[in-house]
Order: structure tokens, then C-alpha cells, then sequence
């Protein structure tokens, strides 16, 4: 059979022609996916003429950019000045004046470290919650992160930090000492009440008898800018994330009575809109506290936005609690693991881990969402753009200051957003 | 574990901050070590930051001369700004220990709203600013126009009734701050802007072209702006009036910023009271005898913290009118010192 | 000691609530319960204790005052002699036209984004995503003033339109006025003898109805489809228009320029298009990529199919593809629509008088009511999540059963 003569037949195959020059290249890449069709051919011009329309109004303002005025009407003389008197441009020498205020608002400046700080060692701290990779025992780390970032922010003794994860230590003792008892509710009962006792008899006349050691205390008033966004924000998703747990795990648990709380609370927090919610934290919050307390709108604003963020954050979680096939509630029941160590074991790792995304796009609104404390006369970015317009320098200024804002905002939420895409892509094909 | 753990952060936070309010306003703020203040987020010439985050404006002098009253240092002053609408809520709840929010005095603030308003320490009206190109002369000729208007004001409803009053008609376009007012009357989204002449005076100094706009004579109503305090807290309420008063008398007296300290030796009675060289007016309510030195030793007497911030020369560009002492014909008028 | 069990079953001890499984979940409850209504009453007697002491009462008696401010936009006759109760009925009204416009907007914009975004042409694609990303990740409220701004920007002031050499001109034949108080539109006024056109207007959407049934049937049996779209189109519009010309009932008025403003026809105002489209803008980021992701769950056998049989592009999306997808989109857009219901609350930034600004804003700063008005207003949008839950509910469970 090998040897059979086959007059026509080639022996070896011809290397494959180069294809058409209208199919490689340059060309060949716009005709694929650029002009396909005549439809096709029309909507790229239209598209080409719609980014030439927003670009020639857009570019000269960016390129005929001032950095370096005193005030908008100056900006005005020198663009008009270079460029003639039609030329419109970006006055952005508000931004080079302001920057620091729209950062930090009016934190102390000899103290503009702390805060840039406890945002460094927030990633430290989310690292190992982000990243599975990373040595498990940075966990510590980030359960250290909250009372050292309070200190950092607020500064003030840094005893009461200290007093106040004390009490943990005292719960702990609680628990230990409650395990010896037969019943199983005794340790945890303990433990509750060793820390309660803690923190609202023993905590506050130790920090006054400790000595006042730690940073200049700094007024929550004077936090201001990107930095109570970030602060209101990551509160309150931090806050949050154990509130959802509980809610969710209300939410899908037999106890009639339990699941009626938990949903009448998801559904009415999220049926309302955040910024009544920040109403009723500005003008009734004190109304339902005790008459005489009083505590600071900053605060207030926190609490409410992380019963907010609670809510959706149940939702999330709850659908991370659906996700898990029944086969993981049933191992867990098999191995004779009552519901609470069932749950903080076997359930909850897992589904907090497919929640993540879900996690970190709720973060992303909430982020979005505390430019709403501006209506209740925070000076969060968008609201110090009301005070930087009613300085007699920069009246009349719009498009610098929103355009910042908006470009600051859109870093943020975007990066973060990609990281959540990313991690959902990843998580996809753990599950496969 | 870590649920509480967050729990017991929460906890913090609510130790460090709440603290129980007591009867005497006064007593808590000298507790506190500092005077909380209800400003303006930013009015111009009356209310705004720097760049530094300092406040400065005609409203937040009164605050530092207040805190300098009492701690004898004005510094020890922290604003809170508030919105229009949470103003006297914030107040009324102890946010703030006095609001200086240009607010006016009206009859159902101060009996239905419990507020007490201690003062005048500027006297507005409502007025009207149209552009040139309409040949509009009086307010009375806007049948049919479209009007800017500030909400959360008592201006919405001094229009409502102007127009009633007229019987003409209107379109109201509701906006929140100054800047938004600013941007929407120049594009000429509104034929007229309306709120206190004030105001008016120094937005259109800040206008690319002022020649261009009128501002029309008729001010339609009367608007006294003061500080204001809560109901009940008369002690307190004597304090935030007096220490007005004393800027409002020094200025009579010719007691300024810089010769403060010579007067301390005039032989004028009534300087040595005020300035607590003779008798201790300060101590009947609580203050030291030199309460009103240091008053006006932050920024000065009325007059002088009014050219510094308001007054003509300032973008502002106001002049005295109403509030010029009632010896130059104005209704600036302390009661006597004694 | 002298009770002794003469049946085996256990007897009932107090230790039992806590260490029998049967009874503990009823202590949990019962416990819970307490808790609760412990919190509440503390609420409530602290609000008490509270209102006692600033003076105030608890009533709604001013609801039925005289509010004494004007609204710009109404959809129901209101002066400032009418109640407070009335200011926020014409602010209620107000969100819900919002809601609606913007719900209905946002789905055209979505499907339409999201179709564009798995365009083959590389361009489009580009630019549906930039657009999908640049609205995402900006705070809706930055968007709301930004189109405001660029309304007042950029549309002509009404000056503009006055004298010989006129800025700007009106459109489609001296009808329409756009400018930047907002739209003046020709509104139609109902003369005598407007029933007539209004049956028959009736009528032609039931023609509508039979007409679309015809030509399904039509299609079924012979494979042959009419023109369905522009029949109907010219169903809606021509017997009514017809009809009118005959009566002449219905007039136009027309605006037109006086001494400040446009005069008659309808004022579509300027703070209700920036938030309507603000929000069409913002939601509509969200539902591209909702769509996006319903389209892309259906597999490609099933556009292959299509595409086998013959069918073109266009109508693959319509027929085959967008119908399977719907499933998967429409619960997620509902909740969208609830996001966008909400985000109406941020009107009063660009002083439209939705219920927040009426109810919640200008009402209960001039009567000092904030609880009474918080309570309303929160009572009202709970109302309408509720709504918009239960139609979600429902429409769930109903395809739930097609798929059976």
C-alpha cells in the first residue's frame, strides 16, 4: 500500500495561502468589526460623530485648563488672556486649593496622617479576607483593625480601644467558664453578660482612671470630604455584615416569630429611601432616644446608614445561604454539629464566599449613596462644593467641581467594581 | 465572635459621644470646653470655610465673639452647618447651642417652633433682581414671570402672598442654594431671583456683568435676621443677647478692636461697665466681669465685624441702611448697660 | 411528691423550655417577643416623654391648613390657598409621574444599551460599555444636577426666541418651544362634542386588539406576517384624528411667547425632565447590564437555531432570543424600578415638588411636624415597594407555572 503509485496525488500538503489583503490587518479588522454591513457602517458614523461632537466640547475646555489662579474671575482674564476672549476652559485651580478640603474636610492638617493611615492599613486588614491566599493568622490583624482605626480617626486615649477589646477578653472568660456547665446556652449567656457588665459598668470609670496617653482627640464634625464618605461607608458595610448575617439567618429560620422580625425589618428598610432614613436621623433620631441624650449627627448618620446597609446586605447573604446545596446543611446535621456551630463551621465560610461580590457591589452603592448626607448639610465632597461656591472667589463654578467629584467617585466605585467581576469570574470556576 | 466584636465598636462610639444634656446651657458648654455654633454651610459674606476650614462671615462673628464672651478665647467655637430645612430641629435637640443661621424672626418660630429669638443682628427685606433686557422697573410689573426662589425659607411664602396680594401670577422655580440661584437666573431660566436684599446686593456684585441687572425697589417684606436659642433657657438667652448687645453698644461708644485697652482707662461710665472696669455685669449671669472685653476683642465691635465681612469695599458691597446705629438714623439700638 | 404519672409521658417540667428542643424554640420566640415590644414601648415613651417636653402634640389637624406656598408643577388644580394635605397629594402624585416616566424610559434605554453592548460592531460595543460603566459608578445625585446644569446650560433662555433676529426658533412648526424653563408642548382642549372622539378612539384601540389576534392567527396558518407594527400605529392615531377633523372637538393650543414666558399649551417642566432623565440614565446603566445578562444566559443553540430557519437578526432577538431572556431579566428589573422610585426622593436638589419636597420638605419645615410628616412619607413609599414586591411576587409565581 505504500508503494502504490498515485500519478496525481501530492505528497505533501501546500502551506495554506495568506488570506484576501482585505481580511488582515487594519483593514480587515474594521471591515469585521467595523463596517460589516451598510446597517453596521451607519451606526459606526453615527458613534465616530457622537464621540467627535463630545470630544470638541470637551477637549479645548480640559486643554485650556488653569491651575494656577486665585479666583474664577482671574481664571476667566487668563484664558482669555492665551486664548483669546471666546475660548471657554477649566478653571482648575480651585481643585489645586481646595483638594486637601475636598480629601479631608477640616481635619486637623498636622494630623492628615492618621486618617491616610488607617486607610493604608484598611487593606491590610482586608487582605486576608479578600485574598484566601494570604497566612490566615493576618486575620488577627484585621479583627485589631476597627478599634485601631477608631483611635487613629477620633484619636482621643488610646485606653479606650484598649478598655473596650478588653471586654471581648472578658466575654471570652465568660465563655470558658459557662462551657463547664451541662446546658449548651450557659456558655454564650455568660459570655454576654461578663462583657455586657464590661463595657457598661467597669469600661468607663477605668479609661478615667487610666491615664490619658494617645493622639489629639479630633471632633467627628471635622471630618469632611472623601474621607467621611469612605469613613460613613466602610462603617457601615463593616457594621453591617454581622447585622446581615443575623438578619439572614432570621430570615430563613423556622421560628415563626423570628423570621416575621426579621423580614418586617428587611422590607421596611429597604422599601424606604436612604435619604428619609437620614431624615429621621437628623430631626427624629433624638425624639426616640431618651430625653436628654444627644449624640453627634455623624454618628447618627453611621447608625442609620448601617441599618440600611444591614438589610441589603441580608438580602445578599441570603442568597449566598440559597446558593449551598442541601447536601452541605445535611453533612453538617450528620456530623452532630448543633445549628450554631453548623453554621459558623460548615454554612457560613462558604456562603459568605460566593456573597463576596454581592458584598463589595452593596459597598459600591452605599459609597455611591453617602453623597445623600450633603442633603442634610454634611460636607461630604458634594457638599463642600455648596461652601466652595459661596466663597466670593470661586463663585459660579460648576463643571470643575462636579466633574472632580464625579471623576473621584467614578475611580473609586469602577475599581472596585472590576474587582468584583473579577472575583465572580473566579468564584465560577471554583463551582465547575 | 466577630459580630460582637463590631457591637462592642458601636458600644465605643456611643460612650465616647452621648453625653446627657442638663437644664443650663451654659453649664454644659463650659463642661464641654466648647460652644456649639449652628451656621450657614455657606452664604457669602454671612457663612463660609476657607481653605484652611476656618469660618469667617458676618453670622459666624457673632458666634466667635459669643465663645469669646464665655471662655475668653473665641476659638473655642465649632460650626455645624445646617441645611435650611434641619436648622432649627438641630437646635431644638441640643445639636447646637445656638443657631446664627441668618433665620428670620417670625411669630410661629418663636411661639409654635419654642425658639427664642435674642436679637437682631440684621435687618433684610425681600427683594427682587431682574436683568436690564426685560424693562422691568417694579415688581409689580412681573404678572406672568418665572421666579427663583430658595425653599426652606420664609421667602416662598412672602412671594406667594406678594403675588396673591397683587393678584398677578407666577411660576416658581424652588432651588436650593445660592450657587444653583446664581447658575439659573444668569442663564435666564428665571426672569427674577428673589430673596433678602442682602443677599441680593451681593450675589449681583459677584455677576460677570452687575450693570447688566436691577435691583427693583420694592421690598415685599420685613425680615429680621437673629440668633436664636432654645425656649426655656432664659439665663442662656440672656447671655447670647447680651454679648450681641455689647458689640452693638461698643460700636455706639467708639470702642473698637484696637483701642480697646485705652478705654479700659476712659473716665466714661459707661465704657468702664461694659468693659467690666467697674461693677461685674458678667457675673449676674454666670461670666467673667471682662466677658464683653473679649467679646469684642475677637473681631471687634458691630460695625467693624459688619465693613470686615458685609460692608461696602467687601465683595458684598453693603451698605449700613437699617442696621446703622439709631444715632445715624439706622434701628441698631442696645439697651443701656447698667 | 403525691403526684405520681400514671401515663409514660414525660411530665412537664419548667427546666423543660430551655433543654427540650420542642418547647426552647417557643421560649426563643417568646423571648424575642418580649424584646420587641419592650424596644417599641421604650420608643414610644421616650417620643412621648420627648414631645412632652419641646410642647409638641401628636396630630394631623395640619394637614388640613392653609399651606401658602406655590408648586411649580401639578398634575391636579392646587394654589397656596389649598391644605398642606393637598401639597402632598400634588407631591404624591408628582413621584409617581417621575416613577412611571422614568421606569419607562429606563427599560427603552436599558434593552436598547444592552442589546448594543453584544453589538458585533467593535464601536458600539465600546460605547454602550462606556456608557454602562460611566453611569454606574457615579452617585445618582452628581447626575441629577449635572443634566440640570446642562439643561440651563445650554437650551435658550425664552428671550432668545423674541424679536427679528431670534437666537433660537420653535419646532415642528412653531409648536413646540424647547427651552431651558422646560418644554412648552401644544395641549389639547377638550371642546363639546369630545366624547365622540374619544369612543371612537376606544374603539380604534379595540380594532388595535382584534387586528394583532387576525394577523397572529394569520401567521400560524399560512406563515405569512402582515405588517402588524405600522397598522397599529396607524390605527391608534388616524380614525381618532379622522373623527376629530370631522367634530372638530379637540383643538390644540398652541404656546406662544408673551411678555415673560410661553403662554398656553402645557409647561413639561424643566427640574421634572432633568430627574426623569437623570434617573432614565442612571437605572438605565443597570438594566443594560440586567439585559445584557439575560441575553447572554440564553445559549447560542438557540440563535444558531434561529438563525438555521432563516430568520434575520432583528427578529431572532425579537422572537426567539428576547422572550427566553425576559424570564431572566424581569425580576431584577423590577427591583431596578423600586431603586428608581426611591432615587425620585433626591427631586428636591433640582426643586422638583415630588412628596419629599412638599410632604417631607417645604410642609414640614414651615408647620415644625417632623414626626407626623416622617411617618407619611415613609408610610407612602413603603406603600409602593409593597406594590411593586407583590407584583414581582405574582409575577414570579406566574411563569413559575408556565414552566410546568
Amino acid at each position: 500500500m505504500a508503494n502504490q503509485a498515485m500519478p496525481f496525488s501530492r505528497s505533501e500538503m501546500l502551506p495554506p495561502e495568506p488570506p484576501p489583503g482585505s481580511a488582515v490587518g487594519v483593514v480587515g479588522w474594521l471591515r469585521a468589526n467595523l463596517f460589516s454591513s451598510i446597517g453596521n457602517s451607519i451606526l459606526t458614523i453615527l458613534a465616530l460623530a457622537l464621540i467627535w461632537l463630545v470630544l470638541s466640547h470637551v477637549w479645548p475646555w480640559l486643554a485650556h485648563a488653569v491651575w494656577n489662579a486665585d479666583s474664577y474671575a482671574q481664571c476667566r482674564q487668563i484664558i482669555a488672556d492665551t486664548w483669546g476672549p471666546d475660548a471657554g476652559g477649566a478653571c482648575l485651580a480651585v481643585i489645586r486649593e481646595r483638594w486637601k478640603q475636598f480629601m479631608f474636610g477640616f481635619y486637623p492638617i498636622e494630623a492628615y496622617w492618621r486618617p491616610t493611615l488607617a486607610f493604608i492599613l484598611m487593606f491590610v486588614a482586608l487582605a486576608p479576607i479578600l485574598f484566601s491566599a494570604l497566612p490566615r493568622k493576618m486575620l488577627w490583624f484585621s479583627l485589631i483593625f476597627p478599634g485601631l482605626a477608631y483611635w487613629l480617626l477620633w484619636g482621643g486615649s488610646i485606653f479606650v480601644p484598649i478598655v473596650i477589646y478588653a471586654g471581648f477578653a472578658a466575654g471570652w472568660l465568660g465563655f470558658h467558664l459557662g462551657a463547664r456547665a451541662s446546658a449548651a446556652f450557659v456558655a454564650p449567656l455568660l459570655a454576654a453578660v461578663f462583657a455586657l457588665v464590661w463595657w457598661f459598668f467597669i469600661a468607663s470609670p477605668l479609661i478615667n482612671l487610666l491615664p490619658d496617653i494617645g493622639l489629639m482627640p479630633v471632633q467627628s464634625k471635622q471630618f469632611g470630604g472623601f474621607m467621611l464618605s469612605v469613613t460613613i461607608g466602610v462603617t457601615g458595610i463593616a457594621f453591617s455584615l454581622p447585622l446581615g448575617v443575623l438578619l439572614a439567618l432570621g430570615r430563613r429560620s423556622d421560628l415563626v416569630f423570628v423570621k416575621a422580625i426579621c423580614v418586617g425589618f428587611i422590607e421596611f428598610i429597604r422599601g424606604v429611601p436612604l435619604i428619609a432614613l437620614l431624615l429621621v436621623a437628623s430631626f427624629l433620631l433624638n425624639i426616640f432616644m431618651p430625653p436628654g441624650t444627644n449624640f453627634d449627627i455623624i454618628l447618627r448618620v453611621i447608625i442609620m446608614v448601617t441599618l440600611f446597609s444591614a438589610a441589603y446586605m441580608a438580602e445578599v447573604i441570603r442568597g449566598g445561604l440559597a446558593a449551598l446545596p442541601r447536601g452541605q446543611y445535611e453533612g453538617a446535621d450528620a456530623l452532630g454539629l448543633n445549628f450554631w456551630q453548623a453554621t459558623r463551621l460548615v454554612i457560613m465560610p462558604q456562603a459568605l464566599k460566593i456573597s463576596i461580590p454581592g458584598i463589595v457591589n452593596t459597598f459600591i452603592g452605599l459609597f455611591k449613596d453617602t453623597t445623600l448626607v450633603a442633603i442634610i448639610g454634611l460636607l461630604d465632597p458634594i457638599g463642600l462644593i455648596t461652601s466652595i461656591r459661596a466663597n466670593a472667589a470661586w463663585n459660579g463654578m460648576v463643571w470643575e467641581l462636579y466633574g472632580f467629584v464625579a471623576v473621584l467617585f467614578f475611580v473609586c466605585c469602577f475599581g472596585m467594581s472590576k474587582y468584583s467581576q473579577y472575583l465572580e469570574r473566579k468564584l465560577r470556576t471554583d463551582h465547575r | 465572635m466577630r459580630h460582637s466584636l463590631i457591637l462592642g465598636t458601636t458600644l465605643a462610639l456611643t460612650l465616647g459621644a452621648v453625653s446627657a444634656a442638663s437644664a443650663a446651657t451654659l453649664d454644659e458648654v463650659k463642661a464641654r470646653g466648647t460652644l456649639k455654633c449652628g451656621s450657614n454651610p455657606g452664604l457669602a459674606g454671612f457663612a463660609a470655610p476657607d481653605a484652611n476650614g476656618v469660618w469667617h462671615g458676618f453670622d459666624v462673628d457673632v458666634c466667635y465673639a459669643l465663645a469669646a464672651a464665655i471662655f475668653g478665647d473665641p476659638a473655642k467655637v465649632e460650626f455645624t452647618p445646617l441645611s435650611g430645612e434641619t436648622r432649627f430641629t438641630a437646635l431644638a435637640s441640643g445639636e447646637v447651642d445656638v443657631l446664627v443661621r441668618n433665620s428670620t424672626w417670625t411669630f410661629s418660630r418663636d411661639v409654635d417652633l419654642k425658639l427664642d429669638f435674642v436679637g437682631v443682628n440684621y435687618y433684610d427685606g425681600q427683594g427682587f433682581i431682574v436683568s436690564k433686557d426685560l424693562g422691568v422697573t417694579s415688581a409689580k410689573e412681573l404678572d406672568g414671570a418665572t421666579v427663583c426662589i430658595q425653599t426652606g425659607t420664609t421667602t416662598e411664602l412672602n412671594l406667594a402672598d406678594f403675588f396673591k396680594a397683587n393678584g398677578m401670577s407666577y411660576q416658581p422655580v424652588p432651588i436650593q442654594t445660592e450657587a444653583e440661584a446664581r447658575q439659573q437666573f444668569l442663564a435666564g431660566a428665571c426672569d427674577s431671583y428673589t430673596t433678602d436684599a442682602s443677599g441680593l446686593a451681593a450675589v449681583r456684585a459677584t455677576y460677570p456683568n452687575p450693570e447688566n441687572y436691577i435691583i427693583l425697589p420694592e421690598i415685599i417684606s420685613k425680615e429680621p435676621l437673629g440668633p436664636a436659642v432654645r425656649h426655656g433657657d432664659n439665663q442662656w438667652g440672656d447671655i447670647v443677647r447680651w454679648t450681641f448687645n455689647a458689640l452693638v453698644e461698643a460700636e455706639e461708644l467708639g470702642v473698637t478692636k484696637d483701642n480697646l485697652d485705652e478705654m479700659k482707662n476712659s473716665d466714661n461710665p459707661e465704657i468702664r461697665r461694659l468693659l467690666g472696669v467697674e461693677g461685674n455685669l458678667g457675673g449676674m449671669f454666670g461670666l467673667s466681669p471682662d466677658w464683653a472685653y473679649n467679646a469684642i476683642k475677637a473681631n471687634g465691635n458691630y460695625g467693624e465685624i459688619f465693613a470686615a465681612t458685609i460692608g461696602e469695599g467687601t465683595p458684598s458691597n453693603l451698605a449700613r441702611g437699617l442696621n446703622a446705629q439709631w444715632k445715624d438714623g439706622g434701628l441698631m439700638y442696645s439697651p443701656p448697660f447698667r | 411528691m403525691a403526684i405520681t404519672e400514671a401515663h409514660s409521658r414525660e411530665p412537664f417540667r419548667l427546666g423543660m423550655l430551655l433543654y427540650d428542643t420542642r418547647y426552647r424554640s417557643i421560649t426563643i420566640q417568646i423571648i424575642a417577643l418580649i424584646a420587641v415590644l419592650t424596644f417599641f414601648g421604650w420608643i414610644v415613651h421616650n417620643t412621648v416623654a420627648n414631645l412632652h417636653a419641646l410642647g409638641k402634640t401628636f396630630d394631623f389637624g395640619f394637614l388640613g391648613q392653609r399651606a401658602g406656598y406655590d408648586i411649580s408643577q401639578t398634575l391636579i388644580p392646587y394654589t397656596n390657598d389649598s391644605t398642606h394635605g393637598r401639597a402632598a397629594l400634588v407631591g404624591i402624585l408628582n413621584t409617581l409621574l417621575v416613577a412611571f416616566l422614568g421606569c419607562v424610559t429606563a427599560t427603552i434605554i436599558g434593552v436598547f444599551m444592552g442589546v448594543l453592548r453584544l453589538s458585533s460592531n467593535w464601536l458600539i460595543a465600546r460605547l454602550a460599555s462606556v456608557y454602562v460603566e460611566m453611569f454606574r459608578n457615579v452617585p445618582v445625585l452628581l447626575w441629577i444636577l449635572a443634566l440640570m446644569a446642562i439643561i440651563t446650560d445650554t437650551l435658550p433662555a425664552p428671550s432668545a426666541f423674541r424679536g427679528e433676529n431670534a437666537s433660537a426658533s420653535m419646532l415642528f412648526g412653531d409648536t413646540v418651544a424647547l427651552t431651558n424653563r422646560g418644554a412648552y408642548v401644544p395641549w389639547p382642549i377638550f371642546g363639546p362634542g369630545w366624547q365622540v372622539v374619544a369612543g371612537v378612539f376606544i374603539l380604534s384601540l379595540i380594532a388595535i386588539l382584534l387586528f394583532r389576534r387576525y394577523a397572529h392567527a394569520r401567521q400560524e396558518a399560512t406563515g405569512q406576517a402582515l405588517p402588524v407594527f405600522w397598522i397599529s400605529l396607524a390605527l391608534f392615531f388616524l380614525p381618532a384624528l379622522a373623527a376629530d377633523a370631522v367634530v372638530g372637538a379637540v383643538t390644540l393650543d398652541v404656546p406662544t411667547l408673551q411678555r415673560f414666558n410661553f403662554e398656553g399649551g402645557g409647561l413639561i417642566d424643566k427640574s421634572l425632565v432633568a430627574l426623569w432623565f437623570a434617573l432614565a440614565l442612571y437605572t438605565g446603566a443597570f438594566i443594560a447590564e440586567i439585559v445584557r445578562g439575560g441575553i447572554q444566559a440564553i445559549s447560542r443553540g438557540q440563535s444558531e437555531a434561529a438563525g438555521a430557519l432563516g430568520l434575520r437578526p432583528n427578529r431572532i432577538m425579537s422572537l426567539v432570543i428576547l422572550p427566553q431572556a425576559l424570564r431572566i431579566i424581569i425580576p431584577p428589573l423590577i427591583s431596578q424600578y423600586l431603586n428608581l422610585t426611591k432615587n425620585s426622593s433626591l427631586a428636591i436638589v433640582v426643586g422638583y415638588a415630588d412628596v419629599r419636597a412638599t410632604l417631607g420638605g417645604i410642609t414640614m419645615n414651615q408647620t415644625g411636624r417632623e414626626l407626623e410628616c416622617m411617618l407619611l412619607m415613609m408610610g407612602f413609599y413603603l406603600l409602593i415597594s409593597l406594590a411593586i414586591s407583590s407584583l414581582m411576587n405574582w409575577y414570579n409565581s406566574s411563569i413559575a407555572l408556565k414552566e410546568r
